[in-house]
């Protein structure tokens, strides 16, 4: 195992309440001292961090890692390669793999493959219910035993309000957030894309924001009732902001984060049938997006999770309404963070912030934040880099993105997981 | 130059325009020209329907060129094949135009993209049936001799019509001011953003119409939720014999078929004076004509 000296970068650890033009240097896997001018430790490989910034590592909330039972679309490697792209160094694994983990033995297989094949930390998510089919809980206690660090029937909706009561009750005992894809199924029936004027325009079955709204205002109210936590999973309207906002102002123990796509972009990029336009939830409004934006900043939403969502190209090469729901996004989460930055919406800490302590704190990780002793999982990044966005230099094993082609302006150019660097785009490595 | 026809609404008014002229042109009796004689002309149709490929296909033979049907029960959908790989595979054996009608809204534009031939828009699930909307705009302006300033009110279920949004299109380009009606869980949001008026009762969007057209309720809209019945239905919200005289003296009643007599339109107005209904599948083949001929020409 390398060490490293990275020199003279701008350090941002939002958790500490560093931002100071600081030296890191990396020794045995662990973060072993910041500070200024620092001397390079014999046989350490520097790496020039002036103009850059330097980071805890991502934290992804929010990936869908696809192995176990669909390694054509990811695996947990390849998935690991897309995260370390993308400045990712802890990434929270989604449930609805086939079969789903919904038990020990599946949460267990995908830990012993992350230890085996991933540079990045995995942590998996349990399902609610049994088989992610909505009906009976999950066996939550010992997937807390095996590991899970949240639940979530991510994909549907937990929409049986007894079940979400009881799940909500029984994970609270073993301090597990309660993740919810908030969608009322049958309001949203059928809908591919946002329901409004864009929608109408292009004869595209529609689902509208309520679907979402309902849903969450029901589950605030059962959070009041059980006192349990419980986070929303890809937030994508005004109106989800400003009820968890009033709900985090009573003290509610409620986090929630939004995805880069659902910042980036609104349901008017559906109207040239773009099947790397569809994914769940729809995109909604310019008044969503900037929403969405203001949640982010005032702190109402705790992170930017990706929803990475790896499908094939074949399940992209249809009509826009049989295509699948979805779109990749770790490698592409960390331009849009800073774009925000360049438009005024958001400070650089607080940009930071919300990739790495917002995301830890939000499911109680032990990662987010890099104090001397910690773990060394580091990412560099230079905020000017230009790159576009292609196919062959997408790490994941699917290229569903809204993006491909598009120019993007920063990147990470070493990212360090567990003391090792996984991408190396710096030369730091001989 | 029109490459591909997927819809209306990229058109602009000189090309909208100069359809309807040439159209008119043919239905008058002008001979064809012989831009897609001899060539094959390939009607892939999707999605049931008689009338518009039995009007495709005759507006095809009449400009001599070979027509090729291949219907939904023939083609390779129900073996698991791709849209577009029997689209791309269509496309191999060269012929110049596809004229497509598919239940997805926008794969004629997604085909247009992958195939050599030009791609005929013969409607696409919710989105446009461009030219159904253009025999509209001609049957209208054969039978009131313009179009901009008229009042058209479209009646039915405007959700789920590509038809009513073409004409919303086509309409709006050419001037006259277009009213929808019909029950709120059939009304889209946004439909404002498209230039239309919107009602909620048919009476008062009657009221003064120089143009009805009334929509197809289909069946399974029943089971949907959205109306109680077609009884209901019938009873608020379709057209007949005592609300049709709210519309102008002289308004005509079209319909683009096929009719449920009874639950959108009642026997004695679509067999009545203001009818045009029949003069409206006449001028399809017309229209049809014109538009082949339109897009061959780029081929």
């Amino acid at each position: 195992m390398h060490a490293f000296h990275i020199r003279g970068g701008r350090l941002i650890d939002p958790r500490q309440g560093v931002d100071d033009e600081l030296d890191v240097i990396i020794q045995e896997g662990r973060v072993a001292r910041i500070g200024k001018g620092l001397a390079t430790p014999t046989g350490a490989l520097v790496c020039d961090g002036r103009g850059k910034i330097v980071s805890p590592g991502f934290v992804d909330l929010h990936a869908h890692l696809r192995e176990p039972g669909e390694e054509g679309k990811e695996t947990i490697e390849s998935g690991s390669r897309s995260a370390a792209s993308g400045g990712f160094t802890t990434v929270c694994a989604m449930p609805n793999t086939q079969p789903p983990n919904d038990c020990r033995a599946i949460t267990m297989l995908i830990l012993t493959r992350a230890r085996e094949v991933s540079g990045v930390h995995v942590y998996p998510i349990g399902a609610v219910s049994r088989g992610l089919l909505g009906a009976e809980l999950a066996d939550i206690g010992e997937l807390k035993e095996a590991g899970v660090v949240a639940l979530s029937d991510d994909g549907k909706c937990v929409m049986n309000a007894r079940l979400m009561r009881r799940a909500l009750e029984y994970g609270r005992t073993f301090d597990l957030p309660i993740v919810q894809h908030a969608e009322d199924h049958h309001l949203s029936d059928g809908g591919a894309m946002n329901e409004g004027p864009s929608a109408t325009r292009a004869g595209i079955p529609a689902q509208p924001a309520e679907a979402e709204e309902i849903i969450v205002a029901r589950d605030l109210i059962l959070v009041e009732m059980t006192g349990a936590r419980y986070h929303v999973a890809h937030a994508s309207t005004a109106r989800t902001v400003a009820m968890v906002r009033e709900a985090k102002a009573r003290g509610l123990p409620v986090t929630c984060e939004v995805t880069p796509h659902h910042l980036a972009l609104t349901d008017e990029a559906c109207a040239t049938y773009d099947t790397s336009t569809k994914m769940y939830p729809p995109l909604r409004t310019r008044a969503d997006t900037v929403a969405l934006a203001q949640g982010l900043a005032d702190g109402t939403i705790d992170a930017i999770a990706t929803d990475h969502a790896p499908h094939s190209a074949n399940a992209k090469h249809l009509e826009f309404d049989c295509a699948a729901f979805g779109v990749i996004g770790l490698e592409t989460a960390l331009p849009i963070a800073l774009s925000l930055v360049s438009s005024g919406v958001l400070s650089l800490p607080t940009a930071i912030e919300r990739l790495t302590w917002g995301p830890a704190r939000s499911f109680k990780l032990h990662a987010g934040t890099m104090p001397e002793g910690s773990v060394a999982d580091v990412v560099v990044i230079d905020p000017d880099l230009e790159w576009i966005v292609t196919a062959e230099d997408t790490a994941s094993r699917s290229k569903n993105t809204p993006f491909l082609g598009q120019k993007m302006r920063g990147r990470a150019v070493l990212t360090i997981a567990g003391g090792r660097a996984l991408c190396d785009r710096s030369k730091v490595l001989p | 130059m029109m490459t591909h026809l997927l819809g209306i609404e990229p058109l602009d008014k000189t090309t909208l325009v100069a359809l309807l002229d040439r159209a008119d042109a043919i239905h008058e009796g002008k001979p064809p020209s012989d831009a897609v004689a001899g060539r094959t002309v390939v009607n892939l149709f999707m999605e049931a329907s008689t009338r518009t490929r039995t009007s495709f296909e005759i507006a095809a033979k009449r400009l001599r060129a070979d027509v090729v049907n291949v219907s939904e029960s023939f083609s390779s959908s129900k073996k698991g094949e791709t849209l577009l790989d029997t689209a791309r595979n269509i496309d191999a054996m060269r012929p110049s135009v596809i004229v497509l009608r598919h239940g997805s809204s926008g794969s004629p534009a997604m085909v247009a993209k992958h195939v050599r031939a030009r791609v005929v828009n013969a409607g696409d699930g919710t989105h446009e049936h461009p030219t159904q909307a253009l025999l509209d705009c001609g049957t209208i302006r054969q039978k009131k001799k313009r179009i901009e300033g008229l009042t058209v009110t479209i009646i039915g279920d405007i959700l789920h019509s590509r038809v009513a949004r073409s004409n919303l299109h086509a309409l709006g380009k050419l001037g006259a001011i277009v009213r929808v009606a019909g029950p709120r869980p059939l009304l889209p949001r946004g439909i404002e953003a498209m230039g239309a008026l919107v009602y909620d009762r048919v009476e008062p969007a009657l009221e003064g119409a120089d143009v009805v057209m009334v929509l197809r309720l289909q069946h399974e809209r029943m089971t949907g939720g959205y109306v109680p019945s077609l009884r209901d239905y019938s009873r608020f919200f379709g057209v007949n014999g005592k609300n049709i005289h709210a519309a102008k003296h002289d308004a005509i009643v079209m319909h683009p078929g096929p009719i449920n007599r009874g639950v959108e339109l009642s026997s004695d107005v679509a067999d009545g004076p203001r009818s045009v209904i029949l003069e409206q599948v006449a001028y399809g083949v017309s229209v049809r004509m014109a538009v082949l001929e339109a897009v061959a020409v780029t081929s």
